[in-house]
């Protein structure tokens, strides 16, 4: 079942196109890394998507109403805000918020979100007071929270330690073989590599490739994209893959 | 909000009422007062207590509780908890609405045209931001705008003074501004009442769109709340509320900052449940100044608006302080 569909997505900004001529599907049972290097368009895509940005095209999100839209997909945006000192649980019920006022799900969807992103120990502590890296967990929990077809996530494994970005990376994992579907901008290859079904290559606003990991993320294109060299190994947990050198 | 904390808030409301009700000018005891008041007689107790008291005390709730509510209405869409319902340029303009009726003389043209033009400066201010700041833009916009009108509605009162031919009118302007809940009649309940409820009912559905806003305005959208909207709703209703209250009471100040502050511990810092918090702490807090006023300087007219700066200002002072080393 497709859950997005992008097609011929251009979003201008000030003369200059940020994002042009972007065609993109989801399906359910996907995990796509949208993997680029930094001004690619990758934030842009993803905001464009749910209508947040000006754009021509087409997008299957962005045509919904408000209320259906944030029922068809959670968003994570990448700057982390937390304005208020609410408790680490009263903000990730925050994501229940487009279900109907009397939500039956919700408490367990809240604490099974809990649960996934390691936070039960701290549900009462007021979110002001958390880390940066707990305040990233307990934001990508509320996101979990709403327990849609369909995540969009920018950048929500930067600042987490290893441990924390492996289990995040995992969920969205296990969100895919659940059969719903999840599109995640990263920064980190060997993550999109690892865990990813399918990724998706940004570079100045266009999609230079869109595959399977092994086969997009080739020492040519890595080179080509992303200016960098990088070891590539097999592994009984995977395949890794290490940036090693800046080429420019 | 707790069970305990709502109960703890309309016990204090009911009891400054009280208060409210039984002091005053007129020399006489409380059960005498409340005998008057509840079934009436022929002496001018009874006219004192509900012709005077009821309107003054009704006053009190009504105005706090707009300032509250408005105060936390704003601080939760700005995310800032220095916001404050001056801060959208509705009470400059009524200000200047009601500075110039009194110069001009406008004011003593029929019993309630001071509060009627009052209303007219705010409803101009409103449609002034909503032209400035419009169905687009951040909240940015909407601070920007307000900072701009406010400071001409104040410009342009200053100017009024200024040239003021007549001390008279000059030194009414001064105390108009200060603030006062004395000398208030059920006409001004009236006059306040409908934009007051329809205020109300702009700010309260928004409850769950400002909670949605503690996670910034890209994820309050992906939430499905339409910010244009709220925002629209938002200025409309803390338009009402302040334009009222600022042309029944004139200008007072600090309500609006302090009473969200007071209440945000016992709601747990979620903005949408603060509303009504807010509005009930607002409402004590105005009705306790407005007895202060009475108690501390009987004789004197001391003004409503200074006794809540008094107190508000130091007690604002000690929540900076407080607040310092926790961080948010």
């Amino acid at each position: 079942m497709t859950l997005l569909s992008l097609s011929d997505v251009t979003v201008k900004r000030g003369g200059a196109a940020a994002l042009s001529g972007v065609s993109l599907e989801v399906a359910g049972g996907e995990c796509v890394g949208l993997l680029g290097p930094n001004g690619a368009g990758k934030s842009t895509l993803l905001r464009a998507a749910l209508g947040f940005e000006g754009f021509s095209g087409r997008s299957s999100l962005a045509a919904l109403r408000p209320a259906e839209r944030a029922l068809a997909a959670a968003y994570l945006p990448q700057a982390r805000e937390i304005a208020w000192g609410l408790s680490v649980e009263a903000l990730v019920a925050l994501g229940r918020l487009p279900h109907s006022e009397r939500d039956a799900e919700g408490p367990a969807a809240v604490e099974r979100a809990l649960t996934r992103m390691d936070l039960i120990g701290l549900r009462r502590r007021p979110a002001t007071r958390l880390s940066g890296g707990e305040q990233a967990r307990a934001l990508l929990a509320r996101a979990l929270a709403a327990e849609a077809p369909l995540l969009l996530a920018d950048e929500p494994a930067a600042g987490l330690d290893p441990a924390h970005q492996i289990a995040a990376m995992r969920v969205f994992a296990g969100l895919a073989a659940e059969g719903r579907g999840a599109l995640v901008a990263l920064h980190d290859l060997g993550l999109a590599a690892r865990f990813c079904t399918r990724v998706v290559v940004l570079s100045a606003g266009r999609i230079a490739a869109d595959g399977a990991p092994g086969a997009v993320l080739t020492p040519a294109l890595l080179a080509e994209v992303f200016g960098v060299t990088a070891y590539f190994a097999e592994t009984p947990s995977g395949p890794v893959l290490q940036p090693l050198e800046a080429l420019r | 909000m707790s069970r305990v904390a709502a109960f703890g808030l309309g016990a204090a409301l009911v009891a400054l009422l009280l208060a409210s009700l039984l002091v005053g000018p007129a020399e006489a005891g409380p059960f005498a007062s409340l005998r008057a008041f509840l079934f009436g007689g022929e002496g001018p107790l009874t006219l004192v207590m509900r012709e005077i008291r009821l309107p003054r005390a009704l006053l009190g709730a009504m105005v706090g509780a707009s300032l509250g509510l408005s105060g936390a209405a704003l601080q939760g869409y700005l995310r800032n908890p220095l916001a404050e319902p001056g801060l959208v340029g509705v009470s400059g303009g009524a200000a200047l609405g009601a500075v110039i009726s009194l110069q001009t003389g406008f004011a003593l043209a029929f019993p309630l045209a001071l509060p009627a033009a009052a209303l007219a400066g705010a409803l101009c201010a409103v449609l002034l931001i909503l032209l400035l700041a419009g169905a687009r833009g951040g909240a940015l916009t909407l601070i920007l705008a307000g900072v701009a009108i406010s400071a001409l509605a104040a410009a342009l009162v200053s100017l009024v003074l200024n040239l003021s031919p007549n001390p008279f009118a000059a030194s009414e302007i001064v105390f108009w501004m200060m603030g006062s809940l004395a000398d208030r009649s059920f006409a001004h309940v009236a006059v306040a009442a409908p934009f007051m409820a329809l205020g109300v009912a702009l700010l309260l559905p928004l409850r769950r769109g400002l909670d949605a806003l503690t996670l910034g305005e890209d994820a309050a959208a992906s939430l499905g709340v339409r910010l244009a909207r709220l925002r629209t709703m938002l200025v409309l209703g803390v338009a009402s509320l302040v334009g009222a209250a600022t042309a029944v009471a004139g200008a007072v100040g600090f309500v609006g900052l302090v009473a969200p502050h007071l209440v945000r511990p016992l709601v747990g810092s979620r903005p949408g449940a603060l509303l009504p918090a807010a509005a009930l702490a607002g409402a004590a807090l105005t009705l306790a100044a407005d007895v202060a006023v009475r108690i501390v300087a009987p004789e004197r007219d001391l003004k409503l608006g200074v006794m809540m700066a008094l107190v508000g200002a130091p007690f604002f002072l000690h929540l900076v302080w407080r607040q310092r080393g926790a961080g948010a």
